[in-house]
């Protein structure tokens, strides 16, 4: 009988996943003895915080492979699990104060967002497609539960159904896809697939293979026509998680996007840019003219990530140096400025009462000025309006849009950015224009959760101001691949 | 202050203070206390005043002769886009920022008494829109002056939305999107001129100056203008994207609506002047029968409507659709005369048309309504009210020894040579603006008073005397002595007709401009 043997193991390469899968199980484990939800916060707050510095670390030394090539951590992997962690750290602040009174138990609930935060780190390093699928499922599976995580909540439960039910269907395209590449090519490693994609025997087979990676992952990043569980689920699924999803799986989603199509893929570019093209053009447009038609803050926001997912779909399509920076640049800004508007809707809603109707925020802005203010930021940055992150983000991939010579697609972006302001500003119109009560009356103390909201809007006016050096944390990490 | 003979004002941050200090005021009233109203009213003015006293400090050591830009500061903003923080200005922004400076302060004089609830924000968005409107008049990096253009469009949303009439939201969302959407256009033409010029084999950058020299097909030429000028006529406004205007200007309180006639619709004309024009010259020429064709539309259109107006506030409203008409036929006419005139023009409806919305805002505080038919005989109560609405009006319909006749007198002039039947058509949009002008005022000032309410009518106040004798006196002064100003933007308006002259069909009015604009001195400054 064969001996199995293991390949040897570069132990720096899994600092990240390490860390985060150890923060998890000690949640899990403490959540067990500890009552104290606060306590635990702060468990996963710490544990969350020496994981990112760890992992910025890291951004300092050589380029580390492990696993026969599979998983690797460079740059771009660096770039993308801070982003995680610190999009991670943020949903626990705001969880910190929205768990009270939910019945929602922390342990779980806390161990959980790691295990996510470990899917999408393994989804970022992943260099081979096998293991960028157990990175999304290990994402998705702990993203289905705390979706239904609010149990006494019917919208809550629903969501996670719908959710885990089309999230089932499109894993199936994923692997289907992945089997015909593999058919095609010969290899699940994104390296090899680069080399054979030129001079395959089975074009039919290999893209076809192509446009079943795109179904599966534009399911991921909610891209149209896939987006059909989006609103549902972000508004049934507690606002955290909402954030959580909208943001860190977003994101997860694209690191993996960008490194299978902008790297393994990068030689057909000319075959699923024409798709990518369609895609980004309706997800931008269907994105923001069904936001306009929302009444409720929480799903015009999901309507508006989706929007969101299709101006970075326009980095992708741009391709190249140019574009991929983009995309990185531009998932940087999203997240700030999408955490913060979310964590004004949790600062909102309370146990009973969700809030998030634009009436609930008539007068908001004398009534709550902090709130006020910051939610303006989001919304101003969210339509791209100077000197804001959201902007600088949008610059950036019209630029690469241009000089690639997509002319009309970046016609369509910035027409619809113009749309998109109709819908951001009736939130400034609900919280300063509208009467409402004046009168604060008593309001809980929040204080996790604006200490949230106020380091996302500090970072979205910082990135839009200073966005020389955030640029270049995204060009290194791509430039990385 | 003042540089020597033949070296311009330079190395110094003149220039960023004025830009900065409204802005650094508006924070500083918001950190104010809710309760302090009166402290966040003085705190506001007197950072406008500071403001003034710089811009006058600016005109002070700014050297007239010279064409090209003062007072350059340039230093890195964000390098791997080779976009600074580049600000200057020449004989044309000038009086523009010293219209702005000029202003603010007045309105926010006025608002004292208009402004009744969330004083402090109000003061705010007023502080942050002068920066904005001043940084668009001085920028000459094309993403910073993206930047401070859309800067400006928040606080006049919030200013509409909250301080507003009846229809204020709707009013200030039709604004909002209406410049936001043309605004996008332009910022895609920005980006698409920027790589033009890296293609060309240069380093990326977004200074204007540089800009200029790119080769660009006329093809190009032809859609990057159309984007600009799409931008910039929505500012203007330019028939037919005016329809924001009426709504914005009716709703608006009094002082957003003295700001947004008397200062932001210049930054539409002056970014034709400064940007869509000299950057895009083949097209300009191309397009220019058109423009001018528009813009007579706009002057005859304009005092059409304003005539049959029952409301004041709009008849001034659809006067400045008329009258911005003008600085259009002025600035198309592509030639000294009607250049400086639309210049002119430019500062001239700022001051009357400010003053107009200024006095109509007093009688409507008072009576609470702006309908010409609940007025009449208003001399008889309120004389020194009725003796400042006779100069306003006087100078807004041109009478010379005021200064509305300067400039549209060299306007047409500048037309003339441009296009006669323009010019024609023009003049007859000139009778029209006294009509309707000067029926409004019969009807208001004239006659028996007919409404009892009137006879109580208290007339001008201390405060609101001095929020009109800096503008009364401009207008005089500006009647009377143009030559310092119209010197002083000759040199520079000079410089940019050579960039863009070069390609206008007419060919005598051309050689000559051309021909002058060759000794100007066009050295790299800063």
């Amino acid at each position: 009988m064969e001996v199995l043997t293991l390949p040897p193991i570069n132990w720096f390469a899994v600092v990240p996943v390490g860390l985060v899968t150890l923060l998890g199980l000690v949640l899990l484990a403490l959540g067990l003895y500890v009552d104290d939800d606060e306590s635990l916060g702060w468990v996963a707050l710490v544990g969350l915080v020496i994981s990112a510095i760890a992992t910025a670390c890291l951004a300092a030394g050589e380029k580390a492979t492990t696993f026969n090539g599979t998983f690797a951590l460079d740059g771009y992997a660096i770039f993308f699990d801070v982003l995680f962690i610190v999009a991670g750290i943020v949903v626990v602040l705001m969880s910190m104060t929205y768990l009270e009174g939910t019945g929602i138990p922390a342990g779980d609930y806390y161990g959980l967002v790691s295990f996510a935060i470990v899917g999408m780190i393994v989804m970022a390093s992943g260099t081979d497609l096998i293991v960028i699928f157990l990175g999304l499922e290990v994402m998705s599976i702990s993203v289905y539960v705390l979706a239904g995580a609010w149990r006494t909540q019917r919208r809550s439960n629903e969501a996670a159904m719908k959710y885990f039910l089309l999230g089932a269907f499109a894993t199936g395209f994923l692997l289907y896809g992945i089997a015909l590449i593999y058919g095609a090519t010969g290899s699940f490693r994104l390296d090899q697939i680069a080399a054979a994609v030129a001079d395959t025997q089975n074009r039919t087979m290999l893209l076809t293979g192509v446009a079943m990676l795109i179904v599966a992952f534009g399911f991921k990043v909610a891209a149209v026509p896939f987006h059909m569980w989006t609103p549902d689920v972000y508004e049934g699924a507690p606002t955290t998680v909402t954030a959580l999803m909208a943001v860190a799986v977003k994101a997860a989603g694209f690191a993996a996007f960008v490194r299978i199509f902008l790297h393994g893929l990068g030689g057909l570019h000319a075959d699923w840019s024409v798709l990518l093209w369609v895609i980004a053009a309706l997800t931008m447009t269907v994105g923001n003219v069904l936001a306009l038609a929302q009444t409720s803050v929480k799903r015009m926001l999901a309507y508006s990530s989706i929007a969101h997912a299709g101006y970075i779909l326009v980095a992708l399509v741009a391709s190249g140096a140019a574009g991929g920076i983009a995309a990185l640049f531009y998932l940087l800004v999203y997240s700030f400025m999408t955490l913060g508007a979310f964590g004004v809707v949790a600062a909102l809603g309370s146990v009973g009462d969700p809030n998030e109707t634009l009436d609930d925020y008539a007068g908001l802005g004398f009534r709550r000025p902090l709130l006020g203010v910051t939610m303006t930021i989001f919304m101003l940055s969210l339509t791209g309006i100077p000197p804001l992150a959201g902007f600088a983000g949008k610059l950036y991939i019209f630029t690469a849009a241009i000089r690639e010579g997509y002319y009309v697609l970046a016609v369509i972006g910035v027409l619809n950015s113009a749309i998109s302001a109709a819908y951001y500003v009736r939130v400034l119109i609900a919280m300063y224009l509208t009467p409402g009560a004046e009168d604060p009356g008593r309001v809980a103390r929040q204080p996790y959760l604006i200490t949230s909201i106020v380091l996302s809007a500090v970072m979205t006016v910082i990135v839009g101001v200073f966005p020389a050096i955030w640029m270049q944390l995204a060009r290194m990490g791509f430039l990385s691949l | 202050m003042s540089g020597l003979e033949g070296a311009p004002p330079s190395g110094n941050v003149l220039l960023s203070l004025i830009v900065w200090t409204p802005m650094i005021g508006a924070f500083l009233v918001l950190l104010l206390p809710r309760e302090q109203v009166d402290g966040a009213k003085r705190a506001a003015f007197a950072f406008s005043l500071v403001t003034f006293f710089l811009s006058l400090a600016l005109w002070a050591g700014f050297l007239p002769e010279y064409a090209d830009f003062q007072y350059l500061e340039q230093k890195p903003w964000i390098p791997d886009w080779g976009i600074q923080y580049l600000i200057g200005v020449d004989g044309v922004s000038l009086f523009l920022v010293l219209l702005t400076t000029f202003l603010t302060p007045i309105v926010i004089l006025f608002s004292f008494g208009d402004v009744q609830k969330h004083v402090k924000e109000y003061f705010f968005f007023m502080l942050m829109l002068e920066t904005g409107m001043i940084g668009a008049f001085v920028a000459l990096d094309l993403f910073l002056f993206y930047v401070f253009w859309e800067l400006m469009l928040v606080p006049m949303y919030f200013i509409i939305g909250i301080w507003g009439g009846q229809r204020r939201v709707y009013a200030s969302i039709k604004f909002l999107l209406y410049t936001l959407t043309a605004s996008l256009l332009m910022l895609l033409a920005i980006l698409y001129l920027v790589g033009a010029h890296v293609r060309a084999g240069a380093p990326t950058t977004f200074d204007v100056r540089l800009l200029y020299d790119v080769a660009l097909t006329p093809i190009e030429q032809g859609w990057l203008f159309a984007a600009f000028a799409l931008a910039f006529a929505v500012k203007v406004p330019m028939f037919p994207l005016h329809t924001w205007l009426p709504d914005a200007h009716v709703e608006a309180p009094t002082g957003g609506s003295v700001i947004l006639a008397g200062v932001m619709l210049k930054l539409g004309t002056y970014g034709f002047l400064r940007f869509a024009m000299p950057l895009f010259p083949v097209a300009t020429a191309a397009a220019t029968p058109f423009m001018l064709g528009l813009a007579v539309v706009g002057i005859i259109y304009g005092a059409m409507v304003a005539m049959v107006q029952p409301d004041l506030k709009k008849l001034v409203a659809y006067s400045s659709v008329s009258h911005l008409g003008f600085v259009m036929l002025g600035l198309f006419s592509v030639n000294q005369m009607g250049v400086e005139g639309a210049i002119y023009q430019m500062l001239n409806h700022g001051l009357s048309t400010g003053a107009l919305f200024l006095m109509v805002g007093m009688i409507y505080e008072r009576r609470h309504t702006r309908q010409i038919a609940e007025f009449g005989g208003l001399w008889k109560p309120i004389p020194r009210w009725a003796a400042v609405f006779l100069i306003v009006t006087f100078s807004s319909v041109g009478l010379p020894g005021l200064n509305g006749f300067v400039g549209e007198f060299l306007i047409l002039l500048g037309a003339f040579g441009q296009s006669r039947t323009a010019t024609v058509l023009a003049s007859s949009g000139l009778i029209l603006g006294a009509v309707y002008m000067l029926w409004m005022f019969q009807r208001v000032v004239f006659g028996p008073v007919r409404h009892e309410e009137n006879l109580k009518l208290e007339d001008l106040r201390p405060r609101e005397i001095a929020v009109l004798a800096p503008v009364v006196a401009m207008i005089v002064v500006m009647g009377i002595y143009p030559a310092p100003f119209l010197r002083t933007m000759e040199p520079s308006v000079k410089a940019l007709l050579a960039r863009i002259a070069k390609h206008q069909p007419s060919p005598v009015a051309v050689e000559d401009h051309h021909a002058h604009a060759q000794p100007t001195k066009r050295g790299g400054g800063g």
